[in-house]
């Protein structure tokens, strides 16, 4: 891809995308295409960052490590489904990742977290992304007693229509109301300096170019 | 006898035969009570007394014959006596300086012969017959005694019976069991004089060992390695040492092993506790000499034996001296099982929480800690999976059946573990005692018992324990769950502490995960309101990681860190933390925002919560002086002079507080000033605000000691705000610092001009009653200001303000009686002030005044009094009515503070003027005692005392008295003095010193005329006319003199 053709994919996409401007864009095209590793002249072909690769891509570059989670921002990066993370949804995605507002940042974590897509994060699927959360203890009659703990305290603080599950809303106003809660069932954003780290490297390096 | 001396007796060394009894307390008891015995021994059992012994009983005696009466022969230096046995021999024979003594009555009688010097001859007697007994009886029967059954000497008896006659033999049964008797009531008696004492310290030392047994480890983690006793026997009178070292005072025995140092073997007794030759097991007789200096307990000499424990010990915040309660031991032991077990389980969870103070393993896990070294944190983490195992399997049975196998010790020493926990060692750090420290470190609580928990504390302790074994997500979840307790209650604060929480929060700030650290603090800024919470927090060392945060990026997190911080200082040793880790510093950079722009963006805006959050952390800081010295030097106050510009109440509040705690400092008022605070301090006054209010009239009170800042007030119309707050008057504070700024206002004139404009007086009058006394000090002292103004002296005496000033005048407050003295006296200026300050008793209640211990009262009332006696009617008089008045005034005369000395001389100088009561005056030795202060380099004392010193010269010899005293020298030198009003009052003295022609010549010849001449020449009528008179009667006698000689 040459330069001119980055140029006019950054322009366009940039007046989609919120966040970045024109000069960012190409950078994060510049970056994709760093880590796709193949600087393909047909523009047509589909080609992108395939589930393995995006998911090397989180765990070395934006410090993720969980796999469940991991597994899952994929999923809610490839919007269309189709298993390939492309330079749309590539910098799509991390507009919200790197730079969204909260309110964005809330629809992403939730979309990540309800694991069925039913639009509500039932206690089953809190269940399932808790249950590293806290040390086993084998010996104990129940070992799963902390997470089902667990489970209740954050129901008690987000079920606010008292209907066994978050349902987005009620997770937009738990987090709202203390945005600690952002990431309740795992990590899923990269933290500060890591965002730090990669702007610098990736805009700055490439405005020099 | 054979027990208590075998056993009892001290002897110096143990082996020889020959030894002497130590010097002890134990060995005089026991010689007075064998004295006792064989003393009254005839009288008692005259027939066994004639007992001829087997042997004689032989020792050194210091009797000598001469000593010997009738009954004996005596021949030369030897005695013998006319009691002889059946064969012949002298029941005594003394050759000197052995005595042979032979039977109980023949040593009573010696006993009586030796007197006073009895006991010694008991002492020499049994140390060199160390076996009487077998002497006495012989040694059948002896050994009998000494197995001390009956069974043997009976038969032995019988046997005897067979063999010797009859009567000897029952005798020396009858004997015998006389001694046994006296052998048990002996030993009785010792016992019980060494034991009584023993039990408490059985007790305490019991509990200290059970204490330091729970800190023994095999790892570096514990204090000790092992400490046992020696034996597992415990006697019922709780010693475990065998009796016969009981009776030494010896409790029991321990073998310590400490981490560091080789194995003490320590020997507890009731003297204290020392190192012994090494007893390992008891029965070895070599081991118990004493090897070491004697420790009040056990902690003391664990301490000085072992650094290792030396240094862990206080990490385990234990308290010493290890001083246990007894009874409170009792009472909860009294309490059903049941809550025995739940205390046991906090008490455990308290002892695994010490020994764990590390992070969770999972967050070791994520390798955010790495400060302890690798194989210690293996050792740590097995040892609390041991702990937590045995906890969190919450089998209670368990815990119930270790319960029931140990005895009452164990369950004892946890209740003592638990009311040791709250306490901490002292803090010996002292910073400068000028502070103003509004909170006093409180002694610690002790953890309130089981059954009181509130279902709080149950639910908070599960939450702590998610704490430490969750990761980051389940740590955050746990956090936002706790904050949903309501963290201003203080059972929740205390369980959270109590729980080990406060360690968590505190390690979560030491991790780099900013959701944690955001949730940490949340919580910690709640409950840091607790005063117990923050002296924990600091004893920690919370207060240096607190302070950390405030270098982080994360805005939130640094406005979290301030808003802790600010509650946490509160008291000395916080605020000191903070300075020493460079907090000041960087509380001051978070000030750094643009604090007045209309339009900010969300960034700046954050800086702004920032910067408040700095603000109030910097105004708790601000409590202390060193304090207030580092926010200058990080340059704080410019940039809190920018924030002050700021409209935000919330910004304003604790940019103003802050300002005014430390407009204490000079260096503050003048940058107050001249970076044109003024103008904003008064702009807020009109704010709607009381505390911000409060802030600034307090700043103004503080800066208005300044007279540009008194005009700039004025010029910036502040005094209007200023009256106003007065009709504040249910808050006290705020009309505190309102009256305050009013007062120190009304030092300018042209301000009590403008104030009265406004009709301030007439309120300030109004305030004169039912106030607290910070409020009445300064109405007072405002009043005082006003009074200067001669209208507004009428004014007071129109609204009714003179009889609420003289009854404040019996006030106990000593900055209040200043203020008052000084307005009363300046309304006393006005006659008819006066004339009601006079029927009021005034003038009796400021005399009384001055036996105020406070110079500044003294004087202060000294002065007012001048005002009255001036301008009363008959104040002569009056002051003549007050029973040793005078003599009071007399005696203040020897005060060593000037300011007392010249009020007084004032007092002195209106009281005069009454011929009466200068002639009591001078009876009291008025005049030696003026003289005396003349030396004075003070010029306002100068000026009085001269004026004192001319009203008195009006009385009797006086004048020839004060120049014979030696007054004349020192005016001479007040002459020279620069002030106009000292070279008066001297040339008025000196005019009244030279009416008594023979002071003439001493005066003359002092060199005064000179000075005189050119005083002639001042431009004040006066004094003019006063050294002009004194030259004249100086020249007058001069020229007498001459033409005296001539015409003679």
């Amino acid at each position: 891809m040459n330069r001119k053709v980055i140029q006019a994919l950054a322009e366009t996409i940039s007046k989609h995308v919120e966040h970045f401007n024109k000069n960012e864009a190409e950078c994060l095209i510049q970056e994709f295409n760093v880590l796709t590793g193949k600087p393909t002249n047909s523009g047509r072909a589909v080609h992108g960052l395939d589930r393995g690769k995006f998911i090397s891509v989180l765990h070395n570059t934006f410090g993720l490590t969980d796999d469940m989670i991991t597994g899952r921002v994929f999923r809610t990066f490839d919007k269309d489904n189709d298993g390939i993370v492309s330079v749309k949804e590539w910098i799509e995605g991390l507009s919200v990742f790197l730079r969204g507002t909260l309110e964005e940042q809330i629809k992403y974590c939730f979309t990540v977290y309800d694991l069925n897509g039913d639009n509500a994060i039932s206690r089953e699927e809190m269940f399932h992304m808790l249950k590293n959360s806290l040390i086993r203890q084998p010996s104990e009659e129940d070992p799963d007693e902390g997470i089902k703990d667990l489970v209740e305290i954050v129901l008690k603080k987000m079920d606010y229509d008292h209907d066994g599950k978050a349902s987005f809303e009620d997770f937009k106003k738990a987090v709202k109301d203390e945005n600690l809660l952002l990431e309740a069932f795992g990590t899923c954003l990269p933290d500060s300096r890591t965002i730090e780290k990669f702007e610098g490297r990736v805009f700055q390096e490439q405005m020099e170019q | 006898m054979g027990i208590s001396l075998t056993r009892f007796a001290q002897w110096t060394t143990a082996s020889s035969s020959t030894g002497k009894l130590e010097f002890t307390p134990m060995n005089e008891s026991l010689l007075k009570e064998i004295l006792h015995f064989v003393e009254h021994f005839s009288s008692q059992h005259p027939q066994e007394a004639e007992h001829v012994f087997e042997e004689p009983l032989q020792w050194s005696t210091i009797l000598v014959a001469s000593d010997f009466k009738t009954d004996y022969n005596i021949s030369d230096s030897d005695v013998q006596s006319h009691e002889k046995d059946s064969e012949g021999h002298p029941l005594l024979q003394l050759s000197p300086p052995t005595v042979y003594v032979r039977s109980f009555s023949q040593l009573s009688k010696l006993l009586h012969l030796a007197d006073d010097k009895k006991l010694a001859e008991v002492r020499a007697c049994l140390e060199e017959n160390r076996e009487p007994m077998v002497k006495i009886l012989g040694r059948s029967i002896a050994s009998a005694l000494e197995r001390e059954t009956l069974a043997d000497v009976v038969s032995l008896a019988d046997k005897m019976k067979e063999e010797g006659p009859a009567k000897d033999s029952e005798v020396k049964v009858k004997l015998f069991l006389l001694f046994q008797n006296v052998d048990k009531q002996i030993v009785d008696k010792l016992l019980k004089e060494i034991s009584e004492p023993d039990m408490l310290n059985c007790k305490a030392v019991k509990n200290e060992v059970e204490l330091f047994k729970l800190f023994c480890s095999k790892g570096d983690e514990g204090l000790l390695k092992s400490l046992q006793y020696t034996s597992d026997f415990e006697f019922s009178n709780g010693c475990r040492a065998p009796p016969w070292r009981q009776v030494k005072g010896e409790i029991c025995y321990l073998v310590a092993e400490p981490c560091d140092t080789e194995t003490l073997y320590i020997t507890c007794s009731t003297d204290g506790l020392f190192l012994n030759g090494g007893i390992k097991q008891d029965g070895e007789e070599n081991g118990y000499e004493r090897t070491s200096d004697t420790y009040k307990d056990l902690a003391t000499l664990l301490m000085s034996r072992s650094p290792h424990f030396a240094e862990n010990i206080n990490k385990e915040h234990l308290a010493f001296p290890l001083c246990w309660q007894h009874s409170t031991f009792q009472e909860l032991s009294a309490k059903k099982e049941k809550t025995v077990h739940e205390q046991i389980q906090v008490l455990l969870y308290k002892i695994s929480h010490r020994r764990t103070y590390e992070p969770s393993p999972r967050w070791r896990n994520l390798g955010i800690l790495t400060t302890c070294g690798k194989t210690e944190e293996n050792k740590t983490r097995k040892s609390s999976e041991v702990e937590k195992k045995s906890l969190t399997q919450g089998t209670k049975s368990k815990m119930k059946a270790e319960l029931s196998a140990s005895s009452s010790p164990g369950q004892q020493s946890f209740q003592k573990l638990k009311t040791s926990a709250g306490v901490l060692p002292v803090d010996l750090f002292s910073e400068s005692s000028t502070e103003s420290d509004e909170e006093e470190e409180q002694p610690y609580r002790h953890p309130e018992t089981a059954t009181d928990l509130p279902s709080e504390y149950w639910q908070i302790q599960k939450l702590v324990k998610y704490l430490k074994e969750g990761d980051q997500t389940a740590t955050v979840l746990t956090l936002c769950a706790m904050m949903d307790f309501n963290l201003m209650q203080e059972s929740c604060q205390l369980a959270i502490q109590d729980t080990g929480g406060l360690k968590i929060l505190l390690n979560l700030l030491d991790t780099d995960k900013d959701k944690c650290k955001t949730g940490s603090l949340k919580i910690l800024r709640k409950i840091s309101h607790n005063s117990q919470i923050r002296q924990t927090i600091v004893d920690m060392g919370g207060v240096q990681t607190i302070v950390k945060i405030l270098d982080s990026p994360v805005k939130d997190l640094k406005a979290l860190a301030a808003e802790t911080i600010a509650n946490v200082a509160k008291f000395r040793r916080a605020r000191r933390d903070v300075r020493l880790n460079d907090g000041i510093n960087k509380l001051v950079k978070l000030l750094d925002c643009l604090p007045n722009l209309a339009n900010l963006t969300a960034s700046q805006e954050k800086d702004v919560e920032v910067a408040c959050c700095g603000a109030l952390a910097l105004w708790s800081c601000s409590r202390s002086t060193k304090n207030k010295e580092a926010i200058r030097k990080a340059g704080g106050i410019p940039l809190l002079g920018r924030m002050l510009k700021s409209p935000l109440q919330k910004m304003l509040i604790p940019v103003v507080g802050t300002l005014q705690e430390c407009a204490s400092e000079e260096s503050y008022r003048t940058d107050i000033q001249t970076l044109g605070m003024i103008k904003d301090l008064v702009r807020n006054l009109r704010s709607d605000n009381d505390e911000l209010q409060m802030h600034c009239a307090s700043a103004i009170f503080k800066c208005a000691e300044d007279k540009q800042t008194r005009d700039l007030v004025r010029k910036y119309q502040g005094l209007q705000p200023l009256v106003s707050l007065l009709h504040k008057a249910h808050n006290k504070q705020l009309l505190a610092a309102a009256t305050g700024a009013i007062w120190k206002c009304s030092i300018s004139q042209e301000n009590v001009t403008k104030f009265q404009e406004y009709k301030a007086l007439e309120i300030l009058v109004s305030l004169l009653t039912d106030q607290p006394e910070e409020v009445l000090v300064n109405v007072v002292g405002a009043l005082g200001e006003f009074a200067q103004i001669p209208a507004n002296k009428t004014a007071i005496r129109k609204f009714q303000g003179i009889k609420p000033l003289i009854s404040l005048l019996t006030s106990p407050n000593q900055a209040l009686l200043v203020n008052v003295t000084k307005a009363v006296g300046a309304c006393a200026t006005d006659k008819d002030n006066m004339v009601i300050i006079d029927q009021l008793d005034g003038i009796r209640l400021l005399w009384s005044l001055l036996k105020n211990p406070s110079a500044d009262v003294q004087s202060s009332a000294a002065w007012a009094l001048c005002a009255c006696i001036e301008n009363a009617e008959d104040a002569g008089e009056t002051a003549r009515s007050l029973i040793g008045g005078f003599q009071l005034l007399v005696k203040m005369l020897s005060s060593t503070n000037k300011e007392v000395l010249a009020s007084i001389c004032a007092v002195i100088c209106k009281i005069a003027k009454d011929d009466a009561n200068l002639a009591i005056l001078t009876d009291y030795g008025v005049v030696p005692l003026l003289a005396k202060l003349t030396n004075t380099t003070d010029d306002r004392l100068r000026r009085h005392l001269a004026d004192a010193i001319a009203e008195c010269c009006c009385w009797g010899n006086n004048r020839a008295l004060f120049v014979e005293a030696g007054a004349v020298a020192p005016f001479v030198r007040y002459l020279k003095s620069k002030d106009g009003f000292v070279q008066r009052s001297t040339a008025m003295a000196l005019y009244q010193l030279s009416r008594d022609p023979n002071n003439c010549i001493t005066m003359h010849e002092t060199g005064v005329v000179k000075p005189l001449i050119h005083m002639m020449g001042s431009t004040a009528e006066e004094v003019q006319e006063a050294a002009a008179a004194c030259v004249r009667n100086i020249r007058l006698l001069f020229m007498a003199n001459r033409n005296a000689e001539l015409f003679t």
